[in-house]
């Protein structure tokens, strides 16, 4: 029999519907499991993603594309095999993608994250036959605190930078960390001073009718009372830029699952590294292999070799898959 | 340990020397006066003795944790740090008990040194479940050593300056030396020499920058002092009360390790230290070994009579910081020097030497000179001001070190391994290989020498292009072309290649480069005769 899902040179492909998930060469009819730019690519005919990823996709690849949205947990039939999504709670709109032919299920589920962050919809572990997982976070060495206890720390920073003259800059990725961000952390009462990249995000995400607080676009016009009472958010790449220099003096937080360990804080010259991640940590990836009950699984992106192996060894067949996603986002920070 | 695992935190989380300052000297001004001197000690590169080592603490992890081995080593490679990497994998703490300070952990820790090892494995488990992580990761390093978290010595000196109210080149001289954090207080430390007298005390270090500006810029020729830069061990000779001492630049006490030079004990009189370098030295040549004959020697904990005659050493002297008692730093090097000329002269032993000034009368005729350094075994030309006090630590304007350029080869890349520290879970580490026909030839391992963004750019090529895996080590498509810059080069029966270079690293990356121009193991062979 053939299988559900193959691996190719243009993504993960299904033969017996003819579509791609997440494909990294353009192809015909494109299945999306979310909106970062290494799952979501420029150039496909047809796009097929979750209601909440369709005005992320159009603010990414274009208002132009050709794309439908379907519900959660509401089934889409192509060319006679059922597709669904289902929360992967990386970000808003993120998927798992469930493709069932003829009784045998595979779950492609792209990014994933087990904690709610109350923005990127509740994860569910989706009962399957073959599961494919990601393992950006991969080793036992990360698992993260609750993020209670993470935006109490955060909070708490803000206050000791106020007390010691700085303003606070906390760096995250403008599509998902961001928001994710700004959203648990709207109590403290703190003007949110935005980076043009999260701008943009963000005004798609409220116009798309998304419960977000108000931000503020930085411009060489903000005067400088504003950084007062504000917490800035820009997105990792403005880390030692001149951009930042405005701010002086100010504090930098770096929020990632890579400061989990101190020495890539002191690389980025962070005066605070926040372990808060949209990924989901060690315990959250064998948890989910688990749940899914899943006779077979595929491990992709991250330390795949590492969970591969160690689900082999604990009595889960599974293999390691080399894709091309993993190059944005976290991946990188 | 609460409080000294914040002093970490703090320290680490700072990007600023003065920030660093204010957290150490206000540590230093309200923590427990019993730990301060272990604080001290552990700043100070003094580590506790090592009642467990790092493979017993790796064992006891895996068992708490119940990970494989090889799953261990994973994390570990990744993180690139053995204490933080078992900090980060203990489960959280279950026993609930009094916080303990830092000098209770390492006294209850010191005393386990002959006990079996089942009761140390049970101290130290103990001790995890009742810490946070980040305590967790502080007494894993009190444990394994190598507190690297930089904090400078000078800024530990100011730090206690600041805090006690003295001179800092009072404080220099006070801390360094034989002490015992467990018997003595800062205070005592700290107070008059007199009252607590250590023979084997050496003066800190005048140490040099590298020459900034053009000679031509320092003045008159004949205001400054000239000599060759040898490349071996700095290090002081001290004798005092009937006892000779040597100390290396490490602030480490070395004296068993040279027999040659601790014989010149009767010929020194009391109240002398000398500061100079320690050689291989070939005495009918009258010329330093290469450094590697040192190299073999230092390692070994017994010297063997073979080593003594194969790599004798002697020691060039530079400088003299103490006579008949007397503290001459603030005399000018003229002075001092005059002094030291006559005292090796009077000690007539081969072991003792000067270390010769270079006659030269005009900037251009010490750069033709400076250019033959390698005939004569040394490495560059050291510039001293004749009127310069002898001072403490690395100071910029009266000494210069002039060093001749490095050698250099082109070279490309075969292996990439992970690094440390703030490199961690970056490939960092990488070998590199000449031409030998259609082989390539691993030669040398470097480390450093590119930026931030070329390391990335590296990392980035090699995550996509590794060929195999070796444990921690990729195998990588011989395509990537660096110039390595190295100081000496050596014959080697311990290298694959017959060749071991001194302190390679990379000068800077040839994208301009391919693979079939880099150099051959034939280029190094010529370099290695004509330099040996």
């Amino acid at each position: 029999m053939q299988p559900v899902l193959t691996f190719t040179d243009s993504g993960i492909y299904c033969p017996a519907g003819d579509f791609y998930i997440d494909p990294w060469k353009p192809v015909e009819r494109a299945v999306i499991t979310h909106a970062h730019a290494d799952h979501a690519r420029l150039g496909n005919q047809k796009y097929l993603c979750s209601k909440d990823s369709v005005p992320l996709l159009q603010l990414r690849l274009g208002q132009d594309i050709a794309v439908q949205g379907a519900g959660w947990g509401e089934t889409v039939q192509i060319n006679g095999v059922t597709i669904s999504f289902h929360p992967a709670g990386h970000m808003i709109g993120s998927a798992q993608v469930k493709v069932t032919v003829g009784g045998q299920s595979w779950v492609a589920s792209g990014d994933y994250k087990t904690e709610n962050d109350g923005l990127s919809g509740e994860f569910e572990p989706v009962r399957c036959h073959v599961f494919i997982t990601e393992s950006t976070f991969g080793l036992p060495i990360y698992h993260w605190r609750p993020q209670a206890a993470l935006f109490g720390d955060m909070e708490n920073w803000v206050k000791e930078n106020e007390a010691a003259g700085k303003n606070s800059i906390l760096l995250g990725y403008s599509l998902g960390k961001a928001q994710r961000l700004m959203y648990n952390l709207q109590h403290t009462g703190k003007r949110f001073l935005v980076h043009g990249a999260i701008y943009n995000a963000h005004e798609t995400l409220l116009k798309a009718g998304w419960n977000l607080p108000p931000v503020e676009l930085i411009t060489q016009e903000t005067p400088k009372e504003h950084f007062k009472n504000s917490i800035v958010i820009a997105p990792p790449s403005t880390a030692d830029s001149t951009w930042m220099r405005r701010f002086a003096p100010y504090s930098l937080g770096v929020c990632s699952g890579w400061m989990q360990v101190r020495g890539n804080a002191r690389r980025l010259n962070a005066d605070a590294g926040f372990a808060i991640s949209d990924h989901a940590d060690w315990k959250g990836l064998l948890g989910t292999v688990k749940e899914t009950g899943a006779e077979k699984v595929f491990v992709t992106h991250g330390f795949s070799s590492v969970l591969a192996r160690y689900l082999q060894e604990n009595g889960i067949p599974a293999e390691e898959i080399k894709t091309a996603y993993g190059t944005e986002e976290e991946t990188t920070v | 340990m609460h409080h000294f695992s914040q002093l970490i935190s703090t320290l680490a989380g700072s990007t600023k020397t003065n920030e660093k300052l204010e957290a150490l000297s206000s540590y230093f001004a309200s923590a427990d006066e019993r730990d301060k001197p272990w604080v001290l000690a552990l700043f100070s590169g003094r580590r506790p003795k090592r009642v467990v080592n790092s493979t017993q603490l790796r064992q006891w992890c895996m068992e708490v944790t119940a990970l494989p081995e090889w799953l261990f080593s994973e994390c570990y490679h990744t993180v690139g740090d053995l204490a933080e990497t078992i900090a980060l994998l203990l489960p959280p703490p279950e026993t609930k008990a009094l916080p303990q300070p830092l000098h209770y952990w390492l006294d209850v820790l010191l005393r386990l040194e002959k006990a079996p090892e089942a009761e140390k494995a049970a101290f130290i488990r103990n001790a995890w479940d009742q810490m946070q992580p980040n305590e967790r990761f502080v007494f894993n390093k009190l444990i394994t050593g190598g507190f690297r978290i930089g904090v400078s010595q000078s800024t530990i000196v100011n730090a206690l300056s600041r805090t006690y109210q003295l001179e800092p080149a009072v404080v220099s001289h006070m801390i360094s030396g034989n002490w015992d954090p467990q018997q003595i207080t800062l205070p005592q430390l700290l107070s008059d020499a007199a009252s607590n007298p250590d023979d084997s005390k050496p003066y800190p270090f005048f140490l040099a920058y590298a020459l900034e500006n053009k000679t031509g810029e320092l003045g008159e020729p004949r205001e400054w002092q000239a000599e060759w830069k040898w490349d071996g061990i700095r290090g002081q000779i001290i004798r005092r009360n009937g006892q000779l001492f040597i100390w290396s630049r490490g602030e480490e006490l070395i004296t068993d390790k040279f027999p040659e030079l601790t014989a010149l004990l009767p010929f020194l009189p009391d109240g002398t230290a000398i500061d100079g370098e320690i050689l291989a030295y070939d005495q009918q040549q009258q010329r330093p070994l290469p450094f590697q004959s040192l190299q073999t020697r230092i390692g070994r904990k017994n010297l063997t009579k073979k080593q003594l005659q194969e790599a004798p050493v002697a020691f060039l002297s530079y400088d003299l910081m103490e006579w008949n008692g007397e503290d001459l730093r603030l005399r000018p090097l003229s002075e001092r020097r005059a002094i030291l000329e006559q005292l090796v002269e009077n000690v007539d032993q081969p072991a003792l030497r000067i270390s010769p000034p270079i006659a030269y009368a005009s900037w251009e005729e010490l750069a033709a000179i400076r250019e033959r350094s390698r005939d004569n075994g040394s490495e560059g030309v050291m510039l001293k001001k004749l009127s310069s006090a002898y001072q403490v630590g690395r100071r910029r304007g009266d000494w210069w070190k002039w060093k001749i350029d490095p050698f250099t080869v082109d070279a490309v890349m075969v292996y990439a391994q992970k690094g440390h520290g703030r490199r961690s879970n970056l490939y960092t580490d990488y070998t590199f290989a000449v031409r030998n026909g259609d082989q390539l030839v691993p030669f040398a391992k470097a480390y450093s020498g590119l930026t931030d963004k070329e390391i990335a750019e590296v990392d980035n090529w090699v995550k996509r292009n590794a060929v195999e895996k070796f444990g921690p080590v990729r195998t990588v498509k011989p395509e990537l072309v660096f110039e390595i810059a190295f100081e000496g080069i050596a014959a080697s029966n311990r290298h694959k290649s017959g060749i071991a270079l001194r302190f390679p690293r990379i000068h800077r990356w040839r994208k301009d480069k391919p693979v079939a121009e880099i150099n051959t193991l034939d280029d190094l062979k010529e370099l290695l005769r004509q330099h040996s």
